[in-house]
This record gives C-alpha cells, sequence and structure tokens, in this order.
C-alpha cells in the first residue's frame, strides 16, 4: 500500500524557535495528583512561552519532594539538587559566578520555613535576582505527614494530631525583608499561577511566590487547611493577575481606577485588577497588613502582594564586570609580575 | 644629643654579674602589655629594626579573646642562626603591664632583665634580675603628646628605651618609624619623638649590666616579613579567585579583610568594575554555599574559616566531595574543642577535615609550612580544586597566619591556570554529548560542564542523591559502587598532583621525624639541639599534603622509629599515618604533641625524642 505523505502541521514554536518539547523534564516520580507536578508544568510553560533559552537557567533546590521535582521540567537547564535548607546560599553562588543566568529556585515550607529560615530571610535581604519558588503544603512529605512551620493554627494531620502553634507567613516575612516581588498562588488556578510567573520572570530581583501546592497523600484530607478542597472554598484572590509580554501589544486599555499596570523590567506589563478596595501592590506596609488581616478572617489571600522594581538586585550592587566571573580569561584574573613584585616590595 | 649606637656597644657590658661575655644576636624579648593599649605598631617596629639589621628575627603574637584590657604578649626572638620557632626562656622582659608583671617576672630564668614602668617597683621580686625602671609617665608627658594618645606613645618609648639597651641601629630605626606612619609627618614625628626620649633616658640613666646585644649581620638581605593569612590572601589573588563567601572567625578574618584590599587595589578593570564579588555570609554554613554554588557554576571560589566554621560546614563538604564540585577552603586552625582557646594556636582540625562530613568522604589537604607556600598553595589549591573537582581544604594554623614570619619574597606562578576538565559547546558537538561521571581517562576524574554552555546537551543534573554515570538518580547497588569506586581512584589521582613531602636530612638515619606546618621551625631546630647535646642523627620529612604521597610510605618504611610531632592532644596525623599506610609501621610510630595553645618550641621536641631514645637522662 502505498504512503501518502502526510503533511504534518509544523510544530509550534516560541520566539526563539523551540518546541514545548525542549522544556520537558524526567518523568515525575512524585504522587499522582501532587501539586508540584502542576507547578513544574506552568513553569516550564512560562519559560517556553518567555522564549527563554533552557541552556541559560539554572534549577536550584534544597531536599525534600518540591526540591527532587527540578528533575521533572527542562532537562535542558542546568541543575542543581543541594542540601536540606540550603539552596540560598548555592543560588546565590551561582549567580556571582554568572549574573547573566537566571536562577530558580524551588523549596519546600519545611526546606525554607524551618531548617532554611536562616539563609531564606539573607536571599531576601539581598535582592538576589531570581525566582524563589516555596511549593507550600503544610507537611513533610518525604517522611510521611509531619506538620511544616506553615501549617495553619487547628489544621488537623490523618492521625488526627492538631496544629497549635501559628503558621509562619512566608509572604509577609519576603515583604518585610526585601523581597522584590511576591505572591502566593494555588497549584490548582492555572490562569493565575501562569501570568503570576510570567511576571516573575521578567522581574529583575527577589520573587518570591508562596504557591500551594497540596500534599494528595499526607495533607489533603478534612480538616487539613492546605487540602485542594479548602483551598477551593477559601482562595480569596486580591487581584486578578494579568500579564502582558514586551513583544505583545500593550495598547490594551484598562482603567486605572481598578486596574494597576506595574512595568516590569524587560518592558513587559504586569496588570493587576483590583478585587480589593485598599490594595496597591507598592504599599510594602499596607500589603503586610492586608497579609495579616486575612489570616484572622481565616481567608488564604491569594495573587501579587508586593512589586518593587526601583531597588537594586545583588548583583547589581556589585558591580561587577558584564561577562560573568566564570568565564573571565586568566589575564583578567591574575595580576601581573609588577604587582606581585610590588606587594613584594611593600612587605620588605 | 642622642648618644651614638657606637658608643653604647664599646661600652663595658655587665662586669658587675656573672655575665662575662656579651650574648649577641641569640635571645628573646618579651613584650607584656594591654590588649587594646595600640603596641603591635612598637612591636612590629621593634621587630623590624632587628630585621633591618640583617639579623634573623621571628615576632609571636599571644594574646585574648578580648578587645580591650586583658594581658596581652608579643614575643621576639632573635637568632643568628635563623631558628624562629617560640622559645620557652625570655631573656628580656619589658613589662607595661601591671596585672600580668608579678607572674611575667617569676617566670623570667635567673639572670634575665626587666624594662618596666618605675611606678610598678619590681625589685624585691626576686633578686637575681637586672631591673631598667623608666619613668614612662614623664617621659611620655615630655613628648606634648594629648591624652587620648599617650598610651600609645607609651609603647613607642619601650621601643627607645630597648633600642638603645640592645645596641639597635638608631638610623634604621628611624627610618622604619616613618614608613609605619609615612601618612601624617605629624604622626611619624610624634612617634619619633618619643623614641628619641625613651633612647636618651635609656643613655643618660640607665646602665647597661645584661649581656644582650644586636649586631648587624647579613642574613635577612632581600627578605619579606610577613604573616601567613596575608600570604594567603595573595595566593588567591594570583590564583584568580572571582568568588568569596565567608563569615569572620578568628583567626582566619584577615585572609578575607586583606584580599578585599587586594582585590579592590588590582582586580577593579579600567570601567571601575569588578572581576570579583566578595559575600559577608550570613555564618559559614551560607559561605560554604555559596562557595560550592559558584563553584558549580564555573567561578574561583574560596572561603576562610577556623574550627567552628569547618564543624558548621561538614554537611556541604560532604555535598562538595560526592557531587564533585570545585571550591577552596582555608581553615585557620585554633585551638579547640568547641570554642576552645579562639586565639591560640593548634593543629587540631587536620583528623576531622581529611573526612569531614557523614558518609565515606575523603579530602584533599594542603599543609604550608612557611608563608611563602601559603602563598605557593594558596595559589595550587585553586587548581586542584578544579583538576580534581572537589573542595580543596589549606589548613594554616593561627601562629602561621597571624605571626609575622621572614621569608625569600614570593615568586610569580609561571604554570598557566589549569580549569581541568571542561567541555566547551564545540566539544560537546563532536562528542555528541557526554556523561558527566563517566570516568573516561582512567583517572577517577569525569568531565563537566560549565552552566551557561550553549549546547542543548551541556546540562546536567548535580545533586548528593546516588547518580549513574549521566547523573540520573540511581539507587542501584553496582552504580553506587562504582561511583564511590571512581572517587577512590580520583583520590589516588590527587596523590599525583598534590605538593610532596620534603625530606631533610641523608634519609639513612634509623631515626625519623614526621612534622607539618608550624611544627616546622620546632623539630628543624631540635634537630640541631639533638644531634649537638645528645649525638642523636634524624632523617625529617615535613609532610605537605593529603592524601599522603608514596614519599610518606616509603621514608616510614625506611625508619625503625618515626617520631610524629604535631600541636594536638591526640596525634591526628599519626593517626592519619597508621589508617593510611601498611598496618605493619604502626608500631614505628610514636607520638610526640604540643598543646598548650603556644606555639611548639624546639626544646620540647628535643626533651622527648632524647628520652624516648635513652639519652640526656
Amino acid at each position: 500500500m502505498s504512503t501518502t505523505p502526510v503533511s504534518s502541521a509544523p510544530a509550534k514554536t516560541n520566539s526563539i524557535g523551540l518546541q514545548i518539547l525542549d522544556y520537558r523534564g524526567s518523568k515525575s516520580t512524585l504522587c499522582a495528583g501532587c501539586g508540584h507536578n502542576a507547578v513544574a508544568e506552568r513553569l516550564l510553560e512560562a519559560f517556553y512561552e518567555m522564549g527563554v533559552q533552557p541552556e541559560r537557567i539554572m534549577k536550584i533546590s534544597g531536599i525534600g519532594c518540591s526540591s527532587k521535582s527540578l528533575a521533572y521540567f527542562m532537562s535542558r537547564s542546568f541543575s542543581f539538587n543541594s542540601v536540606h535548607g540550603r539552596m540560598p546560599s548555592v543560588a546565590t553562588g551561582a549567580l556571582l559566578a554568572n549574573k547573566t543566568m537566571r536562577a530558580i529556585g524551588v523549596s519546600g515550607d519545611g526546606d525554607t520555613a524551618s531548617i532554611g529560615m536562616g539563609q531564606f530571610v539573607h536571599l531576601l535581604r539581598r535582592n538576589v535576582p531570581m525566582i524563589y519558588i516555596l511549593e507550600d503544603n503544610g507537611v513533610y512529605g518525604l517522611t510521611k505527614g509531619q506538620f511544616s512551620a506553615t501549617a495553619d493554627i487547628g489544621s488537623k494531620l490523618k492521625t488526627g494530631v492538631v496544629n497549635d502553634l501559628p503558621p509562619i507567613d512566608v509572604c509577609a516575612l519576603a515583604i518585610q525583608m526585601g523581597a522584590t516581588f511576591v505572591g502566593r498562588s494555588f497549584s490548582g488556578d492555572k490562569k493565575q499561577l501562569s501570568a503570576m510567573l510570567k511576571a516573575a520572570i521578567a522581574h529583575k530581583g527577589t520573587v518570591l511566590l508562596d504557591i500551594i501546592s497540596p500534599c494528595v497523600t499526607f495533607n489533603d484530607h478534612d480538616g487539613s487547611t492546605k487540602s485542594y478542597k479548602y483551598m477551593k472554598e477559601h482562595d480569596e484572590l486580591v487581584n486578578e493577575t494579568g500579564f502582558i509580554a514586551s513583544h505583545e501589544d500593550i495598547a490594551v486599555e484598562y482603567d486605572p481606577n481598578t486596574t494597576v499596570d506595574v512595568q516590569l523590567h524587560d518592558g513587559s506589563h504586569l496588570r493587576l485588577r483590583k478585587l480589593h478596595e485598599d490594595y496597591t501592590p507598592t504599599d510594602k506596609a499596607g500589603a503586610v497588613n492586608m497579609l495579616m488581616e486575612t489570616h484572622e478572617k481565616g481567608e488564604v489571600l491569594t495573587g501579587v502582594f508586593y512589586v518593587n522594581t526601583q531597588e537594586l538586585d545583588f548583583a547589581s550592587r556589585l558591580n561587577m564586570v558584564d561577562d560573568p566571573l566564570s568565564t573571565l580569561s586568566a589575564d583578567r584574573v591574575r595580576p601581573s609580575r609588577e604587582v606581585l613584585a610590588e606587594l613584594m616590595q611593600a612587605q620588605s | 644629643m642622642v648618644t651614638s649606637t657606637l658608643a653604647v656597644q664599646s661600652q663595658p657590658i655587665a662586669d658587675s654579674l656573672a655575665h662575662s661575655k656579651k650574648i649577641v644576636n641569640d635571645f628573646s624579648i618579651q613584650i607584656a602589655t594591654v590588649n587594646g593599649s595600640g603596641s603591635q605598631s612598637a612591636n612590629s617596629i621593634l621587630l623590624r629594626s632587628i630585621f633591618n639589621m640583617g639579623v634573623p628575627v621571628s615576632g609571636k603574637n599571644l594574646f585574648p579573646s578580648n578587645i580591650a584590657g586583658m594581658p596581652t604578649w608579643f614575643v621576639i626572638r632573635v637568632n643568628r642562626h635563623g631558628w624562629v620557632a617560640r622559645k620557652n626562656e625570655i631573656d628580656l622582659l619589658i613589662a607595661i603591664n601591671l596585672e600580668s608583671v608579678e607572674e611575667d617576672i617569676r617566670t623570667l630564668p635567673t639572670g634575665g632583665s626587666v624594662i618596666y614602668d618605675e611606678a610598678f617597683n619590681l625589685t624585691d621580686l626576686r633578686s637575681d634580675l637586672t631591673y631598667y625602671p623608666v619613668p614612662f609617665d614623664r617621659l611620655v608627658a615630655a613628648t606634648g603628646a594629648e591624652m587620648k594618645v599617650r598610651k600609645l606613645i607609651k609603647n613607642m618609648v619601650y621601643v627607645g628605651v630597648a633600642a638603645q639597651l640592645l645596641s639597635i641601629d638608631l638610623k634604621g630605626l628611624e627610618s622604619i618609624v616613618r614608613k609605619q606612619f609615612s601618612k601624617k609627618t605629624a604622626v611619624a614625628d610624634l612617634n619619633w619623638n618619643a623614641v628619641q626620649l625613651g633612647f636618651d633616658y635609656a643613655a643618660s640613666t640607665l646602665t647597661k649590666q645584661d649581656p644582650l646585644v644586636v649586631e648587624p649581620m647579613n642574613a635577612t638581605q632581600g627578605k619579606i616579613i610577613i604573616d601567613g593569612n596575608a600570604a594567603a590572601a595573595m595566593g588567591a589573588l594570583f590564583a584568580g579567585v572571582t568568588v568569596v563567601g565567608w563569615y569572620p572567625i578568628t583567626p582566619s578574618t584577615s585572609i578575607v579583610e586583606d584580599l578585599i584590599k587586594y582585590l579592590k587595589q588590582y582586580r577593579v578593570e579600567k570601567d571601575g568594575k569588578a572581576s570579583f564579588a566578595v559575600v559577608q555570609a550570613e555564618d559559614e554554613l551560607a559561605a560554604i554555599g555559596m562557595v560550592l554554588g559558584a563553584g558549580w557554576a564555573g567561578a574561583r571560589s574560596m572561603t576562610a574559616t577556623s574550627g567552628p566554621g569547618i564543624s558548621l560546614m561538614a554537611e556541604f563538604a560532604g555535598l562538595g566531595y560526592f557531587a564533585e564540585i570545585p571550591g577552596v577552603i582555608f581553615d585557620v586552625q585554633r585551638t579547640g574543642p568547641s570554642t576552645g582557646l579562639p586565639t591560640r594556636t593548634a593543629q587540631g582540625d587536620i583528623r576531622s577535615i581529611a573526612g569531614l562530613s557523614h558518609g565515606d568522604t575523603k579530602h584533599v589537604l594542603l599543609l604550608p609550612g612557611s608563608v611563602k607556600e601559603c602563598f605557593e598553595f594558596g595559589i595550587q589549591a585553586f587548581d586542584l580544586a578544579e583538576q580534581l573537582q572537589t573542595p580543596i581544604f589549606v589548613l594554616l594554623d593561627l601562629d602561621l597566619g597571624m605571626n609575622n614570619w621572614m621569608s625569600e619574597p614570593f615568586v610569580y606562578p609561571e604554570k598557566p591556570i589549569n580549569r581541568g576538565k571542561v567541555l566547551n559547546a564545540k566539544q560537546l558537538e563532536e562528542l555528541g554529548g557526554f556523561s558527566r561521571y563517566k570516568d573516561v581517562d582512567g583517572d577517577g576524574i569525569a568531565y563537566r560542564t560549565i552552566p551557561g554552555t550553549d549546547h542543548p546537551s551541556a546540562a546536567y543534573f548535580t545533586r548528593g542523591t546516588g547518580k549513574n554515570e549521566k547523573a540520573l538518580y540511581s539507587e542501584r547497588p553496582e552504580v553506587y559502587q562504582d561511583n564511590m569506586e571512581r572517587l577512590v581512584r580520583k583520590f589516588e589521582t590527587a596523590k599525583t598532583l598534590v605538593p610532596k613531602p620534603i625530606l631533610d636530612g641523608s634519609g639513612k638515619q634509623k631515626i625519623g621525624i614526621i612534622a607539618y606546618g608550624t611544627s616546622d621551625c620546632a623539630v628543624l631546630e631540635s634537630r640541631d639541639q639533638l644531634e649537638r647535646e645528645s649525638k642523636i642523627a634524624t632523617d625529617y620529612l615535613r609532610v605537605r599534603a593529603y592524601p599522603f604521597t608514596q614519599e610518606v610510605d616509603e621514608f616510614v618504611a625506611r625508619h625503625e622509629t618515626v617520631y610524629v610531632v604535631e600541636q594536638n592532644r591526640d596525634g591526628q596525623l599519626l593517626n592519619l599515618l597508621k589508617i593510611d599506610l601498611d598496618p605493619a609501621y604502626a608500631t614505628k610510630l610514636h607520638s610526640i604533641t604540643h598543646y598548650n595553645g603556644l606555639p611548639i618550641d624546639a626544646r620540647s621536641v628535643t626533651k622527648a625524642i632524647a628520652s624516648h631514645e635513652g639519652a640526656n637522662k
């Protein structure tokens, strides 16, 4: 039988000619339905859509289910699954070595809010130019379901144990500590998360995204405040997140009374349609207050809480040469014989 | 006005005392002051004034872990033979600190002498010493110095008194004072005036009764004086360090502080931009994390720390070993365990660092024994880190790092920078990809790529978990074991790359000595004492790296008895030798340890060896 070549439609590509396949990772070994899988999917889509070359990305993590997920997206990017709670320092070092790379850190609530708290706040304080994803499910998954420090008061484990300590609100903390782009989303909210991730890619400075990402195995039952069901019932959007990439037509009309427009570092625009009256995403104190208030109301506030495009990021602050330090030629890093002679003279 | 040095030398010396002869260029001066009183400049001026007369000197600062108000001592050893180890016996005490003076006086040997503040009224304490009372407050007031700087000026007065009594060349002294205070003429004048007042007072009022004299020699021409931390910082500078993550800790702090100074001066490019990044981290965990992150991403990265910092770095050290990431860690050892004696010296970290972290971790250690080696190994460490793709630890100690040492000037590195096995995009294209952990060359060292390498197969997954040759997660027994075996092969390769030990002696004696680092100066002097006093001839092997090279094995094999000299309680180097060498050699090894926080002295070593050898009872 003769075969007539079927002219398949040309594969869809992004602005740099790559297909979505070029952004895929290994097959996930996380539980089916794990929120982290959805986050990985949104991440790779966002980088694909933003046309970022995978080889220009460094993915860095600590230890835990979330940290493992580096393997499940963008295999063509450079990955470093380091030690528990220490992703911030590894990412900082890597970015200093090569400030021209983009860095994304993936962490969990245990990895960040408990063992990693020390490094976390110092990363925020430095405004290290990277995206910090916190996949937040309120429990330790790999050790089978102990509470983490983001678990809400009154949240119940499968075993019946009830959490009686207050949660750490990493978003409020991040705003106070100096992060310049802070938001919360839900792994189940594709639209919001995608827009937020793209805006994060366009931002230069520390982006902290606290993504509620339910643990289907240990924290998705009735009584849990980090379950899919709870999130669907209590997710309170502070704003509707829209993203207009720099190459898109930005002439889209918007009403300044109802929408906040933030121009990001690469020329793209973050459009936040107000859903809460008193909210301005550039007001640090207001953002922290709002988070505190919604806690008391039992709502889980999501959206972009705070954006600051004025603050200098850490790599810029260090005033390094334009080329990556990692590949500087020997003549730029080893001083001359005359320099040694001068130093020796001073010691004689 | 000022008495000439010649006139002083021609005075009859100490005829009233038992000393019938001059003691020329062979004594120790101890200056006892209060910390925070600014005596460091004065002490270093005194040291350099003797050095500039061509006489070998060493200076050791014995200081408290405190900012101001506690006793501190500076010991200058003057030795015409070039022995620079600490010597227990003090010949001349300069006593400025009332708090410590009684004990300082008590420890002096018979015949010692004391320059002291006349207000102390010490002469009743002992009758077998020579006393030189000095009215410091009156002399300081005579300089016209303002109240707030009088404490500092007092130090310059004792420099003048000591210079006169010891016949130190006054012209040379003046040039050193002026160099030290070259930024402000008025300050230089004030200090120099104080030195002169001290000198003149001694010349006119004190009668030289002790035998100590400095006479010009030719033994220091062309040499420099520097501390090991500054030398290590220079090494890092010339190694082309690009990223530094650090956390301040005594006694390592000045490595990075000096390095920052050098980097700002020599590594800022024409456009004002820096070819480096230095970050003061939140703790040592973050410091080493930054080093490994940067090393992974292709930088030449380093940190400097001391014992407590090393303990904190343990987990990352294991990651660096297992994930095979370059980085350089300078450890300036201090006395442990725990906080220990933070400002005192020891060699107590070598055993814990050799296997730092859990599991079967093994590290490569460089062990500089001089300031020159601090510089040279400082450079080599960065090459080795990238050649071996592993953290390299450079072990100094407080004595080497923070004290002043004479040295030949450092030599510019002739070898080009070696970045190890790195594949670029072109090579990846030709090879059609690569396997990150495959032992292609059989030396245990696999090829790596630098993040950002523009090729679709450049990326790999770095992890602290088990992995196969392609860097994919694996828990398979044979895969894990193969990888661990390859790391052993890499460690064997390291033996061929690290600095070889240095043999001193004919190599034919029955008795051998093994030591490393600052124990070297005590061992060299001790061998001379053993030979002269007890006719005990020895061979000496100075170890300069871990893993031990073939030469160490052969040295132990060739000798009947091997003394392992080191500055810790448990004989850590000896224990490493026992683990790594043929077990049959274990009984040959004898431990000689010195661990009181002070730098090791030759006499202790001599006594221990002579006694074990049955001599000198």
